[in-house]
């Protein structure tokens, strides 16, 4: 035989050992996965969560979920915020949906509404949205029915400060929009950027939009707006926010080359902690996100204050703005054996004392009556309370503009806000832009 | 096995029914139905799936509950959309300066690199390096390095080279052509390392006895027989820039503003941020249709359709 003749044998050899390995492999583990399956058919119950963030803690829910409840069992998959965003529309679209549907309420859980892909739940968790704060169960709520009920922590904007920057300045934190410009040109003075700002990701300069028209205009402005009034976004204090931004963005407020700060890669934070400037607007996830990334800062020198007040405007200087909260809703397509195993989950162990305790322990507020006590035994109480004040004193609380609104409108007004923020447009040219969206 | 065995028995059995030289037999060409299999795959995996997107761009659809028809008004809408018509600007922008940038340096690293001597084996190891990066890497560590607070800034001359690189609506889109050129130069120049060392040497040979300059090799040798690579390489290099997306979608995400939304870019953005479907497919025909004609148009010109041996006359 003749060495080339050889190698297709050889060849061949290879592969059914190859081929014996693999089903040696296959074995072991097809036991197991039958095994896992359990006996009850609501093992096709399913939940998605998300990576980062509080969700660990989510994640650990089901966990113990599923020890004790071996016949109801939930199986659950985790993924990236945006990968999430992306993929759990066409899912839902196609009927591939999770059981248990994560979403921030506002526009898409009004379109899985409105095409019948959530089911109402008002009865099955009426005992649960009775303990939540209303200003974030009503979140929920679509046409006076439950469609969602909160799922984690709430997630109030806080302007929070770099004291040690603020005390070597000689200023003081601004409570008024004026107080704001003031102290703009005494840190420019000092070499240090007033105002941290990820502007890539262009939906921390919606926070600042979010505040101004509401401490200008009130929270009637943003619901004209959601109600597809005609020239909505043309409310004077629409324009008049914008108009502030602007001469914020003038002023030099924001940091030098923010167009190009990422909120993903955590500069935004960096930029505070390290003393290169002195306030940056975030979400309360912000709190966790310095003690990690800089915990003797953390400890010491982090301030956080509420947004300032805008001399003569008509909004209530108590009002927030950011998300109430991550909500579960429960898909309409499931079966009725896994409808029920997610109904139970949410009754049994969506803040529950021990998931209540574990929220705490990590820095985060559940949206709970009654926690003051709670709250002012954990090494955090300063901040935990001064969150859950903020919370439980504000008159409303106004869910992000881009999860509010659909998504449509939410992508064109984040890109002519981005636009606002680079003086390419005028507060008038984006009032028309965005009106051209809206009805 | 069942699928190759009449199919290898099928062509024997032809070359044994013409009975013909070897000659007559490439002429004649293989059976038709061989193309089967190839035809399947291609219908199922491209003509259909442009089919949809084709009839998809007619319809109004939220990548929820059923798509309706819209008709032409969807495509007069999507003709008509002033963020659209920008990218389309823009693309054209990406296209020809990353053509510009891109072409010359290639073919330019690729000849030098064609050389035989050892620094330059090193050399072409080294610059070859950015092909083995996967774009999202080398995005993310372009924005490192081009952050205005954390990255190179400090070292880079102030003026319109320095600081806030990607932030600048003016500059962005030229900052996001050198990061994709610099991790698409080397391909081009490994192409056209390739096609030099393709030339015999006999042509250099004569032309030095009739006393050609080294420039005059280049111009008269070197690039007329080049011909078929720099017609592939720019083939490779128009299309590519013309669907890039992946790199583009890190560094910048189409920002600051939309100074940097090319077509793909806009195509994404418009169906799995906007979810406007209808209206993403519309695009993505107007790039599918733009490429194709795109490839078409470079092969004619080059005359590579008739598939002449490059090295006809020697």
């Amino acid at each position: 035989m003749t060495r080339s003749a050889r190698r297709p044998l050889v060849a061949l050899a290879l592969l059914s050992s190859l081929t014996v390995a693999a089903c040696g492999g296959a074995t072991p583990g097809g036991n197991a996965g039958t095994g896992a399956q359990g006996p009850a058919a609501a093992s096709d119950t399913s939940a998605w969560v998300l990576t980062g963030g509080g969700w660990p803690v989510i994640e650990k829910t089901f966990d113990t979920w599923n020890d004790a409840h071996p016949e109801q069992k939930i199986a659950v998959e985790a993924f990236a915020n945006d990968a999430y965003k992306e993929k759990i529309r066409t899912s839902v679209g196609s009927g591939q949906a999770p059981t248990l549907i994560m979403n921030w309420t506002g526009g898409a859980l009004a379109d899985y509404v409105e095409n019948g892909q959530v089911a109402d739940i008002t009865a099955e968790t009426a005992a649960l949205v009775k303990r939540v704060t209303p200003s974030v169960a009503e979140n929920g709520v679509v046409d006076g029915k439950t469609y969602a009920v909160p799922l984690n922590d709430v997630q109030p904007v806080v302007l929070y400060t770099n004291e040690d920057v603020f005390a070597s300045v000689g200023v003081e934190v601004p409570k008024t929009f004026d107080d704001l410009l003031a102290v703009v040109p005494k840190f420019r003075e000092a070499g240090i950027a007033p105002i941290s700002i990820a502007g890539q990701s262009v939906w921390p300069e919606l926070m600042w939009l979010q505040y101004l028209t509401d401490r200008i205009g009130g929270p009637e402005v943003f619901q004209a707006i959601l109600d597809g009034k005609p020239d909505a976004w043309s409310d004077p204090a629409v324009v008049d926010a914008l108009t502030k931004i602007q001469q914020l963005v003038q002023a030099g407020a924001f940091v030098d080359g923010f167009a190009s700060v990422t909120a993903d890669a955590g500069s935004d934070f960096a930029l505070v902690h390290t003393g290169k400037a002195a306030m940056i607007l975030q979400g309360s996830w912000g709190y966790a996100t310095f003690k990690t990334d800089a915990p003797e800062f953390a400890g010491t020198s982090l301030g956080f204050a509420e947004f300032p007040a805008v001399q003569g405007g008509a909004g209530d200087p108590a009002n927030i703005v950011g998300n109430p909260a991550n909500f579960w809703s429960v898909s309409a397509s499931a079966g009725d054996a896994s409808k029920k195993a997610a109904l139970d989950y949410l009754n049994d162990s969506v803040y529950s004392d021990d998931q209540v305790a574990a929220m705490l322990a990590a820095g985060s507020v559940p949206p709970i009556t009654g926690l003051e006590e709670q709250i002012a035994a954990t090494e955090d109480a300063d901040y935990l309370g001064f969150a859950y004040d903020l919370v439980d004193k504000a008159p409303h609380f106004q869910l992000s503009w881009d999860q509010a609104l659909p998504s449509q409108q939410a992508t064109e007004l984040l890109t002519n806000l981005s636009k606002v923020f680079l003086e390419e447009l005028t507060p008038e040219q984006f009032a028309t832009a965005m009106n051209g969206t809206l009805g | 096995m069942t699928l190759t065995t009449p199919v290898s028995t099928g062509a024997v059995a032809s070359s044994h029914r013409t009975g013909e030289g070897p000659g007559r037999r490439r002429k004649g060409g293989v059976p038709f139905f061989m193309v089967v299999p190839a035809a399947l795959v291609f219908g199922l995996f491209a003509l259909l799936p442009l089919a949809g997107v084709v009839g998809l761009s007619f319809m109004e659809w939220d990548g929820l509950g059923t798509p309706t028809w819209a008709g032409l008004s969807q495509w007069a809408g999507v003709l008509s959309n002033p963020v659209t018509l920008d990218a389309m600007r823009l693309t054209v922008v990406f296209v020809v300066v990353s053509f510009v940038f891109q072409a010359p340096i290639s073919l330019l690293l690729g000849v030098f690199m064609a050389g035989r001597q050892r620094n330059r084996a090193l050399l072409a190891v080294l610059s070859f390096l950015p092909l083995v990066f996967s774009s999202a890497a080398v995005g993310i560590a372009f924005k490192a390095l081009l952050d205005p607070n954390f990255g190179l800034s400090s070292v880079l001359p102030t003026g319109w080279l320095g600081g806030n690189l990607l932030g600048d609506p003016d500059r962005a889109l030229y900052i996001v052509i050198f990061v994709v050129g610099w991790s698409f130069v080397p391909f081009h120049a490994l192409l056209y390392q390739a096609g030099v060392r393709q030339i015999p040497a006999a042509l250099y040979e004569a032309a030095t006895l009739d006393g050609a300059t080294t420039f005059q090799l280049f111009r008269f040798v070197t690039i007329p027989q080049l011909r078929y690579t720099i017609i592939t390489s720019s083939t490779l290099m128009l299309v590519g820039s013309l669907t890039y997306f992946d790199l583009i979608f890190v560094l910048t995400g189409g920002g600051p503003g939309s100074a940097t939304r090319i077509l793909p870019l806009d195509m994404y953005l418009t169906g799995f941020r906007s979810y406007t479907m209808g209206a993403a497919s519309a695009i993505g025909v107007i790039l599918a249709a733009v490429g194709l004609a795109m490839s078409l148009l470079l092969n004619r010109l080059s005359g590579s359709g008739r598939m002449e041996s490059q090295q006809a006359g020697l």
